[in-house]
């Protein structure tokens, strides 16, 4: 125990002890007792009653306890990524075949555009033989941890839907996310910081917006928690200019003596959770800033990722992911919305891939090496995908639904597996297709869940977040 | 939306909800897991009304009897069971079911295995349930109960309390004594108008002994104009209100108008059944007023994706869908959404019935109007009556102007060349979408981008073409009408160019244009700021109509006439420099070039073209119709059907080219000058079939609530289970808004009181009131429910009536003081044996800092504020364009919480710390969660520090002399109470430790008491260190549980 540490234990003892059992135990009975005394894990220093986020158990022993998800908003190119086709640089120039844009519809294009070979080379990787981009020369490096799936489709072809859809399984707005669900179905395995944190570090914002990682009809304690990865990581994590951390701790001292004075007069446990919430605030306080302070991190390991101290970079915020997990929280996504590309196609994704590469890379080695990969999920992947068909002159990709890729790797996913396959010009999705309800199903099911008892009771339904479908992808299973 | 009630969240999650998690799981449910997958696959034709071979399993007895194959199962034994072959299709032997839809997906079939293979347990209440769902107790209109007789007649003050009180006496319970008078208070004040009692008012209260002091206040409350603020905001959630459009754009939307509608009509207490007819339908109203078509809205709430590559019929589609939702909850109470996609799986509305309501909802425009806050109202009725007046002069000193007119009107009525409308489809990609209308006109929608050329073509003809003429009309369904897509309906027209191209040679033709005109241009001027477009001042003028033929991108044509008159139709010439002539079919290419635009499409700034019109003609020495387009329609009608108004229309234009009118005409045009800007307001109008683009809409079902598939075509109608649409009525809004506040509704008013119930109480009489089906939990005290519903009716559906009932009631008097043994019998205080206790709303709980502090800006109503936020949330990558947030600095940033503007996707933050919902969809039920972001942010946030400064400030001032006064004097501020000696002492020594450490140097008091380094300006007799502690004894009180909760 260092002496932070020893700081913090010694507060969390005075206030919680001395005033639950002193004051407030005598005059709250059975029930209040049973939850303010009851067990008291490692992990949560309040008792466990007082914490919604309370660690729970899953419906079966899940393989991952944890997801760190890098959502590559905007929808990057399959094909100039993951799934190459020879088929496609062939056909570069000529119309594609009327059965397969029968009926289609483009956000954009005239679906009756040219076909447009891929812009890079491709080789095989690892052991597994995986196909990756020559933009992806890091990713290659761990071929053998990760599972490439090619077949995912979806069905929103505008971003703030597909997104929606991507995070909450339906495209209207107001389910909860992923994210969500998965504190709803686990609790969280810190109290001293949010159990569920959201970075944004592309060139704008998601199309979706806060709804993303929103908690939709489950209790607002479910919503992701915006970090920024510079200044103050949590919104009002800071005193006020003039109020030092002694000050602090005896303002907060002292709300907490009133506070549980008068839970002794009204007797509503309500008071004993309000009291709850600012031990773990004050926590938060000094556990937050010194979680995101990557200075701390050896040399060797930043330069894995490319970090570097004091930038809001998707680099810095996978290293942070991968700190937060190691504290405990149990949801972290990473929005990097940079990937629509109509046009430039070529310069933006290799500017893309320098940027998230090398870092998405080295969050599998890390977490490997750690140990940690084993029960982490690591996701990569957009809301769709991009059209065959070229937009614009010769250097742009429409959006496109119907095929895209993604990348898992840990937490019981299969390494090494290139799942999956489309068609000769990565137009359709054919062989062991994954839909974005599959995906969930699959991923609540790591986390050992059965999707589809997984529920809330809203509006006289049990909500899901598979809604009416998803199937395991047994084969995405180590 | 947020579910959990207080002791839901705390209490509940903790002890009992998650004991599920970690079961084992539970056999198939009939109920849950096999009857739903009857209802939605089989019931159709094997149900109560059709029986296809003679099987029906909508019922247990004819279920395991079977039809005229033989029985449906053999018990556990799925695969000898004719069902589990029929559904799965394992065999040829047996034909696969459902024969005319989609097969049961693996997993429905799945469960119906294991359900056999387990033995097809029905448990008789399945049955029963499903046969009733027609008589299910909210589907019958309620009947005004009598309240049953009690013994303990001494509590009891009005019939309320007599059913509280003999469900109470039924359990063995009593109801818990009044509480104390200040608690009574403040729980009054924050039920009522969300703000806290200040000290003068709560000693004039202690100070009142008389009988109805308290009767008194409440009545002083429903007065308030803050009355309507508070409850506006219950109200506003389910309006699912918001200030901006959401998804990915998530533009600002100006719709404050609406907001303050509500406030406004609250306050007037307007009638529930008015508040809803007007906001469904305000705008048929026979000689419906300005405001009431502003209530509608309510309507318009829905959200708006105009990221590039929508199609915006899906998205209307999507708002429509909202609309339903919307209403389902927040004046039916009934879950109709289910029915968008199938069929309800429990409560008896059918898949046709939901399309039935939905075409009530699909026949208008997405409109907005020109809105004028009372503060501007008077000037625009001054202005129009000196301008009237002066005409009413000129009519008067020109005693022969009728004939004069009709000389003038002559002379320009043969004056036009014979113009032919080209139907021009747009080329290219999809950035913008476009309407095509019958009368050949083009309205653009959806993504506006700025710097970008449309692109149109036409074929024609073999014909000569030597002039172009460029309409822009008006459409409802432009911001104010158009013709433009700015915010004010105005548009800028960069470069005009057209190509012709001979159909048989293909040889193209670059027109070359030597002449422009046009009917207005306004006067050269630069763009405003809102279209900056960051170039770094680079000159974009916009003006003459030479500007569109001026070959310089940078220039544009604009047609600004300033406020009151800028919404009409605009026309331009474009005149070759020879007339080209084809013996062939030839096509026409339009470029429409639109540089004038803002640096953030993302933003609203776009200036784009609204609905247009391209029409050629033969010769080269056409000009504009200097006649306004609407003078021109009115002369086309014949002299003696004319209207008042078309004369009075005709004249004004005729007037001004009239020379010896000059002097007038001059008077006339300052008037304009000073003509009020007003604010647009979003609002319905219905399609009545007056113009092109104004038809009728039919409204088809959607084959799994897809838009694309769109199925047999459906009329207005109402749910069979629910009371009967009037012979007479018509599938007009106002018809469906009649029909859903009708006496004999058995939702509408129960819904009305169980929301409001909900607010006072914590949960509703009936926990789920946006759900009155058969799947919701019984009521608590339904009788109640009914008495209260039906007493709303009696009273006129006044809303202040009923509060007036139920704050005056002993059962809302109750001290909230818990004992544990009444917490053990009845945690969440559904039987109502206390007090009702909890924290209150997000908003609430900023206004109660700022009103106990004295920061509190009290202003009713206007636009949206920006009180301090952190910047990055507002740019990207937090946003995803940047947002204009400008931090107020006067006095807005100490307005309620309720004005807050409110991005969907960038939620305020310190409202959405506490439960505020961020409007993406109708919200009838908050949570209220009690979370440590929540601590942090009434901690730290800065509006919450400077109201902890402020409060110091005030008792140095007025707390009187000693640290007992003071804090004394704080306490009271906050609490409204007296605090107890242990509370005194407590925040005695915080105040003197604290002292003790500014005084040693540790804190820089002049930072800590004003956030900046700079000393205050004290009060007298009072030192810098002083108003330091005093900040932060100021900043524990309003941290304090009790300041944020309602005892």
């Amino acid at each position: 125990m260092n002496k932070f540490e020893q700081l913090l234990h010694q507060q969390r003892q005075f206030t919680t002890r001395r005033w639950f059992f002193k004051e407030c135990g005598v005059g709250l009975g059975a029930i209040a007792l049973r939850g303010l005394l009851g067990q008291n894990s490692a992990q949560a220093a309040a008792p466990a009653g007082l914490h919604p986020l309370a660690p729970k158990k899953s419906h079966f022993p899940g393989k991952a306890k944890r997801v760190i998800y890098l959502f590559m908003a905007g929808a990057p190119s399959h094909l100039e990524l993951f799934d190459y086709k020879p088929q496609l640089a062939k056909f570069n120039g000529t119309l594609p075949p009327e059965e397969l844009i029968k009926g289609y519809r483009a956000a954009f294009i005239n679906p009756s555009s040219t076909l447009l070979g891929p812009k890079f080379k491709f080789a095989k990787h690892g052991k597994s033989g995986a196909e990756l981009s020559e933009v992806l020369p890091y990713l290659a490096e761990v071929a053998d941890d990760i599972a490439i799936v090619r077949s995912m489709h979806t069905d929103a072809f505008n971003h703030a839907p597909a997104q929606i859809m991507m995070n909450t399984g339906s495209q209207q707005f107001g389910r909860p996310s992923l994210g969500a669900w998965t504190t709803y179905g686990l609790g969280s395995e810190t109290q001293d910081l949010p159990s569920y944190v959201v970075f944004s570090t592309g060139g704008k914002g998601t199309s979706g917006g806060a709804s993303n990682w929103g908690s939709g009809f489950l209790p607002a304690f479910h919503n992701g928690t915006l970090f920024r990865t510079g200044g103050d990581p949590v919104l009002y994590l800071s005193n006020p200019k003039g109020v030092d951390d002694p000050m602090q701790k005896d303002t907060l001292d002292t709300i907490n003596r009133l506070n549980s004075k008068r839970l002794g007069t009204i007797g509503d446990p309500e008071i004993a959770a309000r009291i709850n919430a600012y031990e773990m605030a004050y926590r938060m306080q000094h556990v937050a800033p010194e979680v995101m302070d990557i200075s701390k991190e050896p040399q060797h390991i930043r330069d894995m990722y490319g970090a570097e101290p004091g930038k809001p970079t998707f680099a810095n915020s996978c290293l942070l992911a991968r700190r937060l997990i190691e504290k405990g929280v149990r949801f972290v996504q990473i929005f990097h919305e940079s990937w629509d590309q109509h046009g430039s196609l070529k310069k933006d994704l290799k500017h893309n891939c320098e940027v998230t590469d090398k870092a998405s890379a080295a969050l599998v080695k890390d977490l490997k090496q750690r140990g940690l990969l084993e029960d982490t999920i690591v996701i990569w992947g957009g809301e769709f995908g991009r059209t065959p068909m070229v937009q614009g002159g010769d250097d742009g990709r429409d959006h496109h639904p119907n095929c895209f890729s993604m990348w898992m790797a840990g937490g019981g996913i299969k390494p090494g597996l290139t799942l999956g396959a489309s068609d000769d010009f990565g137009f359709n999705a054919t062989v062991d297709k994954v839909h974005v309800h599959d995906l969930h199903a699959t991923l609540l099911h790591l986390l050992g869940f059965d999707h589809t008892k997984l529920t809330h009771r809203f509006q006289g339904r049990d909500f899901r977040l598979t809604d009416v479908s998803g199937e395991v992808v047994t084969k995405l299973l180590a | 939306m947020r579910l959990l009630t207080p002791f839901f969240t705390t209490r509940f999650l903790g002890f009992v909800a998650f004991s599920w998690v970690g079961c084992a799981m539970a056999a198939v449910d009939f109920t849950k897991d096999i009857q739903p997958i009857f209802v939605e696959h089989c019931y159709a034709c094997h149900g109560e009304k059709k029986q296809e071979a003679g099987f029906r399993l909508d019922r247990k007895e004819s279920f395991f009897k079977g039809g005229e194959y033989g029985p449906a199962l053999v018990l556990g034994k799925s695969a000898e069971s004719l069902l589990f072959l029929a559904v799965s299709g394992a065999t040829d032997q047996v034909a696969r079911m459902p024969k005319k839809s989609p097969a049961l997906s693996s997993e429905e079939i799945g469960l119906l295995k294991a359900w056999i293979d387990e033995g097809a347990q029905w448990p008789d209440h399945g049955v029963a349930q499903a046969k009733s769902a027609k008589d299910h107790w909210a589907f019958k209109a309620p009947v005004k109960p009598v309240p049953r007789a009690v013994k303990g007649q001494k509590w009891v003050r009005g019939d309320v309390d007599r059913f509280i009180l003999s469900d109470l006496e039924k359990e063995g319970l009593k109801p818990s004594p009044e509480t104390d008078r200040v608690t009574l208070l403040r729980r009054v004040y924050l039920d009522l108008i969300g703000l806290p009692p200040t000290l003068e008012q709560t000693d004039a209260f202690l100070g009142d002994k008389s009988a109805n002091a308290y009767p008194k206040v409440v009545e002083q409350l429903l007065k308030s104009p803050h009355y309507g603020e508070r409850w506006a905001r219950h109200w506003l959630d389910a309006a699912r209100y918001a200030d901006s459009d959401g998804f990915e754009k998530d533009k600002p939307r100006f719709i404050w108008a609406y907001r303050d509608w509500v406030v406004n009509a609250l306050n007037r207490d307007l009638p529930y059944d008015a508040f809803i007819t007007e906001q469904l339908a305000g705008d048929l109203l026979p000689g419906s007023t300005e405001d009431q078509k502003i209530a509608t809205g309510f309507l318009r709430n829905s959200m708006v994706n105009e990221e590039g590559g929508v199609d915006p019929e899906q998205f209307r589609t999507d708002g429509l869908f909202d609309r339903m939702d919307a209403i389902g909850k927040s004046v039916l109470g009934i879950t109709i959404q289910c029915a968008q996609c199938h069929t309800h799986k429990f409560d008896p509305i059918s898949q046709e019935e939901y399309y039935r309501l939905f075409a009530f909802l699909n026949n208008d425009h997405e409109s907005s109007r020109v809105y004028y806050p009372p503060s501007l109202q008077q000037s625009v009725s001054d202005l129009t009556r000196q301008m009237r007046d002066l005409e009413d002069g000129l009519r008067h000193v020109t005693p022969d102007w009728q004939e004069r007119m009709k000389g003038w009107e002559d002379s320009v009525k043969q004056d036009q060349p014979d113009w032919k409308v080209a139907r021009a489809f747009h080329q290219g990609e999809k950035g913008e979408r476009f309407y095509d209308y019958v009368d050949g006109s083009i309205r653009a929608s959806s993504y506006a981008p700025t710097y970008w050329t449309a692109e149109f073509w036409a074929t024609n003809h073999a014909a000569t073409v030597g002039a172009f003429r460029f309409e822009q009309l008006n459409d409802p369904n432009l911001p104010c009408g158009g013709p433009g897509r700015s915010i004010k309906g105005m548009a800028a027209l960069s470069e005009f160019r057209a190509e012709l191209e001979d159909l048989s040679t293909t040889n193209k033709i670059k027109v070359k244009f030597v002449n422009a005109t046009a009917d207005f241009s306004n006067a050269e001027k630069p763009l405003e700021a809102e279209f900056d477009d960051r170039s770094g001042g680079k000159a974009r003028p916009y003006g003459p109509i030479q500007f569109a033929i001026d070959g310089k991108p940078s220039t544009a044509w604009g047609i600004d006439a300033g406020p009151g008159r800028r919404n009409v139709p605009r026309k331009a010439v474009f005149a070759a420099e020879k007339p080209i002539t084809f013996t062939n079919d030839f096509r026409v290419r339009f470029f429409l070039e639109q540089n004038h635009g803002g640096f953030n499409s993302d933003d609203n700034q776009n200036h784009n073209l609204g609905r247009f019109r391209m029409s050629h003609t033969a010769g080269t020495n056409a000009v504009a119709d200097p006649l306004p387009a609407t003078v021109r329609e009115i002369l086309a009608i014949a002299p003696e059907r004319r209207s008042t108004a078309q004369i009075a229309a005709v004249f004004s234009y005729w007037r001004t080219t009239v020379p010896s009118f000059k002097e007038t005409n001059e008077k006339i045009e300052a008037l304009w000058k000073t003509w009020p800007e007003g604010t647009p307001t979003m609002t319905l109008a219905m399609r009545k079939g007056a113009m092109p683009g104004d038809e009728a809409r039919a409204t088809h079902m959607f084959r799994r609530g897809d838009w694309l598939k769109p199925g047999k075509e459906v009329a207005f109608g109402t749910p069979a289970f629910l009371h009967p649409l009037p012979p007479d009525a018509d599938g007009s809004r106002l018809a469906f808004a009649r029909w859903l506040t009708d006496k004999k509704s058995p939702t509408t008013a129960r819904v009305a009181v169980n929301r409001t119930w909900q607010q006072l109480f914590g949960t509703g009489l009936l926990e789920t009131p946006e759900d009155f089906g058969t799947q919701s939990p019984p009521p608590y005290h339904p009788e109640l429910l009914d008495w209260l519903a039906c007493q709303l009716m009696e009273e006129g559906w006044s809303m202040k009536s009923l509060l007036r009932t139920l704050v005056t009631s002993a059962t809302y008097r109750q001290s909230s003081r818990v004992t544990p043994a009444l917490l053990a019998r009845d945690p969440a205080n559904r039987l109502l044996a206390r007090g009702s206790r909890f924290r209150v709303e997000g908003e609430i709980v900023r206004d109660v800092a700022l009103a106990t502090s004295g920061l509190l800006n009290p202003v009713l109503g206007g636009r949206g504020v920006y009180p301090p936020a952190p910047e990055f949330l507002f740019l990207p990558p937090a946003s995803y364009g940047p947002k204009v947030w400008t931090e107020e600095k006067g006095a807005d940033r100490y307005r309620r919480s309720l004005y807050v503007f409110k991005f969907r996707s960038i939620p305020y933050p310190v409202l959405m710390n506490f439960d505020a919902p961020n409007g993406d969809f109708s919200c009838v039920r908050r949570g209220r969660s009690n979370t440590p972001l929540q601590a942090l942010t009434s901690l730290n946030e800065t509006v919450f520090m400077e109201c902890a400064q402020q409060l110091a400030m005030q008792v140095l001032t007025h707390g009187g002399n000693t640290d007992d006064d003071r804090i004394t004097y704080a306490f009271r501020r906050v609490l409204s109470r007296h605090p107890t000696p242990f509370e005194r002492t407590e925040l005695k020594s915080l105040l003197q430790r604290q002292s003790q450490r500014i005084a040693e140097g540790w804190i820089n008091p002049a930072e800590l008491a004003t956030g900046k380094n700079e000393p205050a300006k004290l009060p007298p007799n009072t030192n810098p260190t002083q108003l330091a502690a005093y900040t932060v004894v100021s900043r524990a009180l309003l941290n304090l549980d009790e300041a944020i909760t309602k005892e």
